[in-house]
């Protein structure tokens, strides 16, 4: 076992963990921040995605020992004060999602996409997302949630 | 599914990490960003009974201008070798292929270093460093060697490394105004793997070629050469391209499986080799 802290959704956290703890099953399990959703279990799907230091990252292929001393943001960290951050609302209202299983990692890659680049185009949303998959919404409404999030439409 | 069991060692530097791998023997691995061995790991292809984590080993993590070439350290991320101005302005073939490969969240974890230690002929950045003619700086228990990118591809999985050998530096050449490259990507899905890929950097002169050199991806055990085109476009016009990259497929040994026949995987080295040159004179 291995002793960790790390820094998720604002709140310090130490633990003993195994090695070969998976760092979403970390999350879920431990800290119990279920939001964070396993899907295909090989980093391609993008459930799983969270924010590590403000970057997108799949939880699934990182073990949680690798995490120790690092700042985590999940999709349930995203609202203050309880209001949504302005992704969560975008996806609400442009209807980013039909079951809304892809739609945590979804919401943490946009935050991720945009914070590298403030205004994409439409290619660049659709390339930026290449690894988040959505089996329901043919992607149309995602990329107009991002687009209203980055402040291209209303 | 879980991994099996390990211990785990946090390496504070390179010979920290070379001690290490001392200590723990041949069933040690090194861990950069995780983004082959742990997918691996899932999968139990691969059960290293010690891990040893280099991701906070600060000092690997650079691009620096030396003169003719880039030096690049081995742990730096791929999405900071797409981005770094200096790989942009002075090899962009490199900037481009980190930023095609897995996809953004891929590339904040896996490294340069990492991907050609992993050495998979599947991978892109195994064939865009053998067609730059890059160089591998290792360090292992007696001091630090180079290896030249042809000489460290071995076979499948297989790499130059001895057990107690780190890769710390990577130096890819710095391409002039008249050197053009492109690296062509053929998969059925994004963020698959490359069904076949073609790197092309190409030395051009006046609208003719002085000479190229061609990497491909998924044409056999490790990344190959494509010799036989590299000659017939040697001191060539552009007029003979096309008929060069039916050539492509000489000394290649590709796999049927899945994803495509050996037959389609030469006939799509042929076609893919032509475009990417044809880019590469384009750019």
């Amino acid at each position: 076992m291995k002793r960790i802290h790390v820094k998720a959704n604002g709140r310090d956290f130490e633990h003993e963990v195994e090695p070969r703890t998976l760092l979403v099953h970390y999350l879920r399990e431990t800290l119990n921040l279920t939001g964070t959703m396993v899907g295909c279990n090989t980093s391609n799907c993008g459930a799983c995605t969270i924010l590590l230091d403000g970057e997108s990252v799949k939880s699934c292929t990182m073990f949680a020992v690798q995490a120790d001393g690092r700042e985590i943001t999940t999709v349930q960290g995203l609202a203050e004060n309880g209001n949504w951050h302005p992704m969560q609302t975008a996806f609400h209202e442009q209807h980013g999602l039909q079951c809304g299983y892809c739609t945590p990692g979804m919401i943490m890659a946009s935050i991720s996409l945009l914070e590298e680049n403030p205004d994409p185009s439409e290619e660049e949303i659709r390339d930026g997302l290449e690894g988040n998959y959505c089996r329901c919404t043919g992607y149309e409404n995602i990329i107009k949630a991002v687009q209203q999030a980055a402040g291209q439409t209303s | 599914m879980y991994p099996v069991p390990f211990d785990y060692e946090v390496a504070e530097s390179v010979d920290h990490a070379i001690e290490l791998l001392g200590e723990h023997g041949e069933d040690a691995k090194l861990l950069a960003g995780g983004h082959s061995l742990i997918p691996l790991m899932r999968l139990r292809l691969a059960a290293p009974t010690v891990l040893i984590d280099l991701g906070r080993v600060e000092d690997m993590n650079y691009v620096r201008d030396e003169g003719d070439h880039l030096a690049i350290g081995a742990l730096t991320r791929h999405r900071d070798v797409h981005h770094d101005p200096l790989v942009q302005e002075h090899c962009g073939i490199l900037s481009y292929t980190a930023g095609l490969l897995g996809d953004p969240s891929v590339q904040h974890r896996g490294t340069l270093g990492g991907t050609l230690a992993h050495g998979d002929a599947s991978g892109d950045m195994p064939s865009v460093v053998s067609a730059l003619e890059g160089t591998i700086v290792v360090q292992g228990p007696d001091g630090e060697r180079t290896i030249e990118a042809l000489d460290f591809f071995q076979d499948y999985l297989m790499t130059a490394l001895e057990p107690q050998e780190v890769i710390t530096e990577i130096r890819v050449p710095k391409l002039g105004p008249n050197t053009g490259w492109a690296y062509k990507k053929f998969s059925r899905r994004s963020q698959d793997w490359a069904i076949v890929g073609v790197a092309a950097v190409v030395e051009k002169n006046n609208g003719s070629i002085d000479s190229a050199r061609i990497g491909l991806t998924s044409m056999g055990s490790t990344p190959i050469r494509a010799r036989a085109v590299e000659e017939a476009l040697s001191g060539a016009s552009a007029d003979a391209v096309a008929e060069a990259a039916n050539a492509a497929d000489e000394g290649t040994e590709p796999a049927s499986d899945g994803a495509a026949s050996a037959d389609f995987r030469r006939h799509l080295a042929r076609v893919w080799t032509r475009r990417a040159v044809e880019e590469a004179l384009a750019r």
